[in-house]
């Protein structure tokens, strides 16, 4: 026999209290809240309209386009060159990343190929896009449970980073370096051994951030569980990045449909979590930040001579036909569907972006969540707005 | 990771396949997505109205209209591409508006008289089609690692009243980018628990993604990068002729 504790006595109390709600089932009345389109937990302006029962959400719907700058349309009165600016802000923390596919589309489209130099040093920047974009993930995901330390480490250590792309493109955000046929310019003297310092600073940042957070109780309690997301339901959705591998789907772009990158020659692990829930997609994107200085100090060790940019014509027509070429971007797979007839401008642009897929599946996955918890998976599910709406 | 990553397609199209791409481009034959559409066309049967297969890139299947949902279940159910990746609408009209820089329709002036397509004077793309407006889509098998691969499926649509079984009964994720289509093209997709507006606000007149929707900031702007420089004072003066029989001061 053990003694009850007076602990103990209060959980039964309330275990029954709790049974007692159930059973008469109280009626409550509805409820309809609002979150955004401003609000410091939806990173932009998504809004949320959920309809409570009392703690729980009954029905949530995600409402965008606050942001819509309809690309796709303006893609087809821009020549290909133009078009780099426009969708340089599609997911502004990732800018270089989202050049990188159109162009390698354009590439396809033309038959032609960027030199060797030129492909490892746009896998080199595309994973700095990376790291510039999840560095904020991390410290930003604690914020959202109230830990705001993390956050501010978050937006020391991306500063190097976004300095390193600055010294190569000029622009910290929306670099507009990516070229069809190769890059704009090289790498800057004495850039590689910088980076090489900027990667252990962020691999410093990693183990700051896994002992502040996940060795952090709150933290913990409020993401394991929460918000998961079956393998099958992901699929259905298109969830991708590190949010398909957090449902213990082993699947990357880099690795599995690697066009145009140098990824199949470096050494890297995909990482997944059976778990599927804020913990998992929390856990992959930080082992995904790690994966990523690696390949980055791997692309500076073997970084090939030679020229930067192929042989392109100075106006560029693409020749008439349709390619789809996706990457694994920061936040998942995005992917250009290009339609040329033959002219300057492509004939249609079809931007697949991952968060627009990545947060489809909200109505889905807030059903039934208690209100906190909305944030938590939100913040989990990691996306950007300018993503969503193009 | 040096394992056929470079290719999506089922198994067998090793590097030597990727030489013999290049060497001769006529005879190249993609074995893995060969049987891939034997597959669809086995399972779809007469329903498969087009193929295009791009060696060692991409395969295109074009299906009735009326098979689209059918063809979209047994691609997940039965062929294993369970992931879905985007649906969206081609509209093959050429556009009257800004097709290209410096086309003669540039000019054309929106609401001058209402555009007519001239019959017959649209191609469509790869897998053929027959129709102005087409809905695609792209799925995947994925989770698979080695042994992922692609398609793009299409199906033609009525040009005046577009309309297409809706896929969320198939894939859930289908949901917003039906909306989506059906707000910038007007495709009805049947079978869809609530097209409603997904960027525009409600009450939006037209369907922007259409090519006969004017892009009003294309109407009255020069292309953009064509003009970079103001002109100066004394260029002013010579061009000042020209200027006037446009009505400026």
């Amino acid at each position: 026999m053990t003694a009850v504790t007076d602990r103990q006595k209060l959980q039964y109390i309330a275990a029954k209290a709790a049974d007692a709600r159930v059973n008469v089932e109280l009626e409550t009345e509805g409820m309809t809240l609002n979150i955004g389109p401003q609000h410091p937990a939806t990173h932009g302006t998504l809004r949320i309209v959920a309809r409570l029962d009392g703690e729980q959400v009954i029905e949530a719907e995600p409402i965008a386009g606050y942001m819509h700058r309809g690309y796709e349309k303006l893609a087809e009165v821009r020549t290909y060159p133009q078009i780099t600016t426009l969708v340089n802000r599609i997911d502004w923390l990732g800018s270089f990343a989202n050049e990188v596919p159109f162009i390698l589309a354009a590439e396809q489209l033309m038959e032609v190929e960027a030199p060797p130099r030129a492909q490892w040093i746009r896998t080199l920047l595309f994973e700095m896009s990376r790291l510039g974009n999840l560095i904020l993930f991390l410290g930003d995901m604690g914020v959202q449970l109230g830990a705001v330390t993390p956050a501010f480490y978050a937006f020391r250590d991306r500063e190097f980073v976004l300095d390193q792309i600055e010294r190569v493109t000029g622009g910290r955000f929306h670099p507009n370096f990516d070229r069809i046929g190769g890059l704009k310019d090289d790498l800057p003297k004495g850039w590689l051994a910088d980076t090489k310092s900027v990667m252990n600073k962020v691999r410093d940042f990693c183990d700051e951030i896994e002992e502040l957070l996940m060795g952090a109780e709150i933290f913990t309690a409020r993401t394991r569980g929460i918000g998961v997301i079956p393998k099958d339901v992901a699929q259905q959705y298109g969830l991708s990045g590190a949010n398909a591998r957090a449902s213990g789907i082993d699947w990357d772009v880099r690795r599995d449909n690697c066009v145009g990158l140098v990824y199949p020659e470096l050494d890297w692990k995909v990482w997944t979590h059976p778990d599927g829930d804020s913990f998992a997609r929390f856990w992959v994107r930080l082992q995904e930040v790690r994966e990523a200085t690696k390949m980055i100090d791997q692309i500076t060790d073997g970084l090939p001579s030679g020229p930067i940019m192929a042989k392109v014509p100075r106006i560029i027509k693409v020749p008439a036909g349709e390619a789809y070429v996706a990457t694994e971007n920061p936040l998942g797979e995005m992917g250009y569907y290009i339609v040329s007839k033959g002219d300057l401008t492509p004939f249609r642009v079809k931007i697949r972006s991952a968060s627009f897929n990545n947060v489809s599946i909200t109505p889905w996955i807030l059903r039934g969540v208690y209100v906190p918890d909305i944030i938590t998976i939100l913040a989990s599910l990691y996306f950007i707005l300018g993503d969503i709406d193009r | 990771m040096a394992d056929d990553t470079t290719t999506d397609a089922p198994a067998t199209d090793g590097p030597t396949d990727e030489v013999a791409d290049e060497a001769t481009e006529d005879v190249v034959r993609d074995e893995a997505r060969e049987a891939l559409l034997a597959l669809f066309t086995d399972a779809l049967g007469d329903a498969v109205v087009g193929s295009h297969i791009l060696a060692g890139k991409d395969l295109w299947i074009r299906v009735s209209n009326e098979a689209w949902r059918t063809a979209a279940d047994i691609a997940r159910n039965r062929l294993g591409a369970k992931y879905f990746g985007f649906l969206s609408v081609i509209d093959w009209m050429p556009s009257p508006f800004g097709r290209s820089m410096d086309s003669e329709v540039d000019r054309r002036i929106a609401g001058d008289e209402p555009y007519s397509l001239p019959e017959g004077s649209f191609e469509t793309g790869y897998a053929g089609g027959d129709t102005r407006f087409q809905v695609f889509a792209r799925l995947a098998h994925i989770n698979d690692p080695g042994a992922t691969w692609g398609v793009t499926l299409k199906a033609d649509l009525d040009d005046e009243t577009p309309s297409v079984e809706s896929w969320t009964s198939v894939f859930a994720g289908a949901d917003w980018h039906e909306r989506e289509a059906w707000e910038m093209y007007g495709v009805d997709f049947v079978g869809h628990p609530g097209l409603r507006h997904m960027y525009l606000p409600t009450g939006f007149e037209g369907n922007p993604l259409r090519k006969d929707f004017p892009l009003v900031a294309r109407q009255v702007k020069p292309w953009p990068g064509i003009v970079d420089v103001e002109q100066m004072p004394s260029d002013e003066d010579e061009a000042a002729p020209s200027d006037a029989e446009g009505g400026e001061s």
